[in-house]
């Protein structure tokens, strides 16, 4: 009785989670489909038939290759002017007392939680009061705002747990600064650093809001792909790039979680 | 002679805070130097005086005759064990101890060879390949010290090496640093706040309070012969009498200590006394009686039948064994 009871609601948790996954991937595998359709100008189901040429036709298509390459280059610079602030910022902020340490903690993680268009549009009127240009620089100083974040909060989180004597003790040991940071506090950051930037690039990647306010005339992928989509012409090219963008910012973060989880056993005192 | 270590007029002042107050202090070559006190004493931040993670706020500190005002933790031949040992979690046992090598260029063959040699000496042979997380409290405490003297420093400094460990373990580390400071003739200058470990390990003791040293003797000297009512109150568990209490009691008007193993039980002559209450400590009995002019503690040698709580006794010391001191902290 206890045991059937027991399992009959176990069944009704494992049909509502399921409904629940696939309410939340079944569209994300609709589009997968859609890039296999012979139908272009609209999207109906069942498609009509199956075909793989969008992947040739998408290949053949300088636009995609251009915003391709925009999305990569942007996406690699913000980066890694995020990986240099966002440890300088965390450490600072872990390592060290100084007035207005909580105040700075907060602004730097603040551009993450003011909503995009916001960001975008203050960005946009800061560049033209600034008679600053659009252009491939002004996207990437949009998305280091909040690529900046998200390294932060991984280093910050490991600077805590880098206890304080390791670092007295490297310098006790006759290491300057400099190698102290490379002998002891670069190992001890790397993986969340590396966790931080994979995520910084995902985020930067596909991010729609900030850069139509940045950019000029240039088209990052996902843009190419909003602008693709009012056009109905070639229509499951822009699902062949769809998949594209979901291989490249899935793997990532995959990556990033399997290596903070496992990076929870390096860091301690040793104590 | 130089001195190992040398403080003249050191202070070393956080804000308002005097954490160290113009203290003098001459550790000698080759001597195993405690510093001892309560928390917040000052003793910690005299250790990191001479490590370099601080700086005096005025005075002078010579380490072997040279200046080591403004000079950096890494360009000073001083090593510290730390009291957390401050492994390096990401390196193994060996490249740990080999750390100092490492960074001084030693070769990776030759610095590997030192190091499994200290490892030796501090019996964890075949220790290398493991990670800190993989070792007791008592194993990482070896490898910190062995990563400290592998290096030769002229000064060791130990911060409350025996803090973290459980009482057996510590008193088996006692001997070995003990043993070790011996067989490899550094000086050693360790802190604590247990006065047990700075009698035992020591060959001088310096009694820390309020950013003073208030007696620098031998384990000795400051067990038998406290300078001020401070040291008796914390070293060891004597009998600090007031002046009026040591008046009524037939003697001079001094701040005065009186061990509590130099107080008899008389079967006539003495003072009346009513015992408080007894502990059996194994060894001895501990009472502590009311008199009527003080409480006091007592320690009867085992063997000796001790009066139960309640009774009435009369107790008598020598003349000799009352220790005048200053009535300062």
């Amino acid at each position: 009785m206890r045991s059937s009871h027991s399992q009959s609601s176990g069944f009704g948790l494992k049909l509502a989670a399921g409904l629940g996954l696939a309410f939340l991937h079944l569209p994300i595998l609709l589009i997968f489909v859609y890039a296999f359709t012979a139908e272009e100008k609209s999207f109906q189901w069942p498609p009509p038939g199956f075909t793989a040429k969008w992947f040739a036709v998408a290949w053949n298509r300088p636009d995609i290759w251009e915003a391709l390459t925009l999305s990569v280059k942007v996406a690699s610079i913000a980066t890694a002017i995020a990986l240099v602030l966002g440890t300088l910022a965390a450490a600072a902020v872990a390592r060290t007392r100084f007035f207005g340490r909580e105040v700075v903690s907060l602004l730097v993680i603040l551009p993450i939680a003011l909503p995009g268009i916001v960001t975008g549009i203050a960005l946009r009127s800061a560049f033209s009061m600034g008679d600053i240009p659009f252009s491939f620089w002004t996207i990437i100083l949009g998305h280091t705002t909040f690529c900046v974040v998200v390294v932060y909060n991984n280093a910050v989180a490991r600077f805590r747990r880098i206890s304080g004597s390791l670092i007295e003790a490297s310098m006790d040991l006759g290491a300057d600064g400099l190698q102290t940071f490379r002998h002891v506090i670069l190992p001890n950051i790397a993986t969340a650093l590396l966790a931080g930037g994979m995520l910084a690039f995902a985020l930067s990647f596909d991010e729609v809001i900030v850069t139509t306010f940045t950019a000029g005339q240039q088209s990052t992928l996902p843009i190419w792909m909003l602008e693709e989509l009012i056009r109905p012409r070639q229509r499951p090219v822009t699902n062949v790039v769809a998949m594209v963008v979901v291989i490249v910012t899935f793997l990532p973060i995959l990556a990033a979680y399997y290596m903070t989880r496992d990076a929870d056993q390096i860091a301690g005192s040793g104590k | 002679m130089t001195a190992a270590v040398s403080f003249s007029k050191v202070s070393r002042h956080f804000g308002t805070v005097k954490a160290v107050d113009a203290v003098d202090l001459t550790v000698a070559p080759g001597e195993f130097f405690a510093m001892l006190g309560p928390s917040g004493s000052g003793k910690t931040t005299c250790l990191r005086l001479i490590a370099g993670f601080e700086q005096p706020t005025s005075g002078e500190i010579d380490i072997f005759g040279e200046s080591a005002v403004g000079v950096p933790p890494y360009r000073r031949n001083v090593n510290t064990v730390f009291q957390d040992y401050a492994l390096f979690p990401h390196l193994n046992i060996l490249d740990n101890v080999a750390y100092g090598l490492m960074i001084r260029g030693v070769g990776r063959a030759e610095r590997h060879r030192a190091a499994e040699q200290a490892l030796e000496m501090v019996k964890l042979p075949g220790y290398g390949t493991r990670k800190p997380g993989q070792l007791s409290g008592g194993q990482r405490q070896r490898v910190a010290l062995a990563r400290a003297f592998v290096n030769k420093p002229k000064v060791l400094l130990l911060d409350e090496p025996l803090g973290a460990l459980d009482l057996k373990l510590r008193e088996q580390m006692q001997e070995e640093l003990k043993g070790l400071q011996r067989a490899l003739g550094i000086t050693f200058v360790f802190v604590t706040h247990d006065q047990g470990e700075a009698l035992s390990m020591a060959d001088r003791v310096a009694v820390f309070n309020d950013g003073k040293i208030v007696q620098t003797g031998t384990p000795h000297d400051i067990y038998n012969r406290p300078k001020t009512r401070f040291v008796a109150d914390f070293v060891g568990s004597s009998n600090v009498i007031a002046p009026q209490a040591m008046q009524a009691l037939g003697g001079e008007a001094r701040w005065t200590s009186l061990r509590p193993e130099a107080i008899r039980l008389v079967s006539e002559g003495g003072v009346n006394a009513t015992v408080r209450s007894t502990s059996f400590l194994g060894a001895s009995t501990k009472l502590f009686v009311d008199t009527a002019i003080a409480p006091l503690a007592l320690s009867l040698p085992a063997g000796q039948p001790a009066p139960q709580e309640g009774e009435t006794v009369l107790i008598a010391w020598a003349p000799a064994d009352l220790h005048t001191m200053e009535d300062a902290a």
